[in-house]
């Protein structure tokens, strides 16, 4: 038995994002790389379930230029997943085309029961490639899931939707689910794992190479930073002074009352 | 003349605000305006599709339809979409338009942009914004290689016109839905709050660990319930227990663009500002005055919550009555 987790590179967050010379896309110069947090909840899920099906296998994929994504692919394997795939592809692979790739790939490999994918990258910010993955491979979906089970043939989880509330839906595997804060607390590889990772041959395929048939269907036409903020302003004397200057402020001059 | 397919959500009887927005903007377009809406609440929510701009209205009634089932869904407007012929799709990035308009825009072989926070309409090209890299940058984006061009939008951000109530439109019923699914929804937990959500609400109220415990988002709430406010929260309280996931703001949260957000006690981690930098009016209130909110922040008092929320509280109900 064969489970996928499929995993993305981003920015860290607390990386300063600059546009770059061509204004569509970042300077990628002083960008330190990370796994996409969300993805790595989807890792944990996918080392648990591998470590309750004796037998079974964890399999990490990522597409995206070769060079800095294999990092990625080996915090995975040093969480503790069995082997991995790059696909390299361009920077500005869209999400349909990255869909397309982990579709082929994962159809190439046998199949998997279970698909992990994060529940949005964030850095595109798009939470698009896990229902497109899922559609291509045919396979049902459920996004923001903050609780998983695997009973037979039958996935069950917890979505998260709005107001707090949650939906519990079972699906026939096998399905694709994008792990959601709350679903598990991700480890930290340990240094045995981190060594052990070191050594493992990454399989490396070619984004041309799977000759998906698929062209990009959105394109981003130009980056701008957010416009300064003109600087606070602070509310004067005593806390009653304070709150009926800041009142007035949001009555009279913000207008939002 | 083209043709715009609004999917609109609706709540307890009345199409949600997010779903105004999209008919006005629509309709503003010059474009025929093709609104669709589920359930069996859809019949009685007709007539205010078109006294928002819909001069073609399509209804799927079936009792299916009345909890989000991607399967169901998915079948069901993908053969609409095509069959209408619309060129552009408009939908809420509500927890349901999230999740199911990539999975159509795969069937459809077409492009989806979600989270938008603007948008442009010329003729069939559809040019939206968009937040990216945790909201420290806007992407201006477009379709290419899309037969069908799909735009999520996130709410409140586009304005809602006066509604025509002279309007009205036969609308056309389909019957039935998909069965034989490999998805089920077994239960639906309902939350905490019957407040509007975070995402969709016009004023927050977020609090972090500046209010020490627990019991105290009490002062929140009442501020809160003053102002018709939805309370929020950071993610180091969600950690401690305060309050539950669903509560928290940012980027392991939710993404939020009210009209005023006010953070009490909260210091302004850049993960916390990457859910809420988008809102028109910020509010801070801390006792540290190097705390990094206050950068973001429109309005700041630095002082103790303990003492100025109260007293905010009891301000707001003289100027509101």
């Amino acid at each position: 038995m064969k489970f996928f987790v499929c995993i993305k590179q981003v920015p860290d967050t607390e990386t300063k994002i600059k546009v770059g010379a061509d204004p569509t896309s970042i300077d990628t110069a002083s960008i330190k790389w990370v796994m996409n947090p969300y993805d790595e909840y989807a890792v944990e899920e996918g080392v648990k379930l591998r470590d309750a099906n004796p037998g079974s296998q964890l399999w990490v994929l990522s597409v995206g230029p070769k060079k800095r994504v294999v990092e990625s692919i080996r915090t995975a394997l040093a969480m503790g997943a069995d082997e991995g795939i790059v696909v390299d592809a361009p920077e500005n692979l869209d999400n349909f085309q990255t869909a397309k790739a982990l579709a082929t790939v994962i159809t190439q490999e046998g199949g998997g029961k279970v698909v992990f994918t994060g529940k949005l990258a964030i850095d595109d910010n798009a939470s698009a490639v896990s229902q497109m993955l899922a559609e291509f491979l045919g396979a049902p979906h459920a996004t923001v899931v903050s609780k998983f089970a695997l009973a037979g043939e039958n996935v069950v989880v917890d979505r998260d939707i709005e107001g707090g509330a949650k939906e519990v839906i079972q699906m026939m595997a096998p399905a694709v689910v994008a792990a959601n804060k709350g679903l598990n607390m991700p480890r930290y590889a340990s240094l045995p794992g981190i060594m052990k990772a070191k050594k493992k041959v990454i399989k490396e395929l070619d984004f041309a190479g799977l000759n998906t048939g698929s062209t990009n269907k959105v394109k981003t036409l130009g980056l701008e930073l957010p416009p300064e903020k003109p600087a606070v302003k602070l509310m004067s004397g005593d806390s009653a002074h304070q709150v009926l200057e800041l009142v007035k402020a949001l009555r009279d001059e913000a207008k939002v009352l | 003349m083209g043709k715009i397919l609004v999917f609109a959500e609706h709540h307890n009887g009345k199409i949600k605000r997010s779903a105004q927005e999209l008919l006005t903007v629509a309709k503003k377009s010059g474009q025929t305006v093709v609104a669709v809406s589920v359930g069996s609440q859809a019949a009685a929510i007709a007539p205010e599709l078109a006294h928002f701009g819909a001069t073609e209205t399509h209804l799927f009634k079936d009792a299916a339809f009345d909890q989000y089932n991607p399967e169901v869904f998915a079948a069901a407007l993908s053969e609409l979409i095509q069959s209408s012929g619309a060129k552009i799709v408009l939908a809420s990035a509500s927890s349901t338009g999230k999740d199911l308009f990539p999975r159509i825009a795969a069937r459809l072989n077409t492009g989806v942009l979600s989270d938008c926070t603007s948008l442009e309409i010329n003729g069939d090209n559809v040019t939206v914004k968009r937040p990216v890299y945790s909201g420290k940058a806007f992407a201006k984006m477009a379709f290419e290689n899309s037969p069908v061009q799909i735009v999520l939008m996130r709410a409140n951000q586009l304005p809602v016109d006066a509604p025509d109530t002279s309007a009205s439109v036969n609308p056309q019923e389909h019957a039935g839905a998909k069965t034989d699914l490999k998805t089920l929804i077994k239960e639906v937990v309902k939350g905490t709050s019957e407040k509007l959500d975070l995402t969709e609400a016009n004023i927050i109220v977020s609090g972090g660990r500046g209010l020490k415990e627990a019991g105290n988002f009490k002062l929140l709430e009442d501020l809160a319930s003053t102002l018709g406010a939805t309370v929020g929260a950071s993610r180091a309280v969600v950690d401690a227990g305060w309050v539950s996931h669903g509560m928290q703001v940012g980027q392991t949260g939710k993404t939020v663009a009210p009209t005023l957000y006010i953070a009490v006690g909260i210091s302004g981690a850049i993960q916390h500002l990457a859910g809420m930098s988008g809102s028109k009016v910020i509010v801070a209130i801390n006792n540290d005055a190097n705390a990094p909110i206050f950068q973001k922040a429109t309005y700041g008092i630095v002082g103790d919550l303990f003492d100025v929320v109260p007293k905010l509280t009891e301000e707001f109900k003289k100027v509101l009555q």
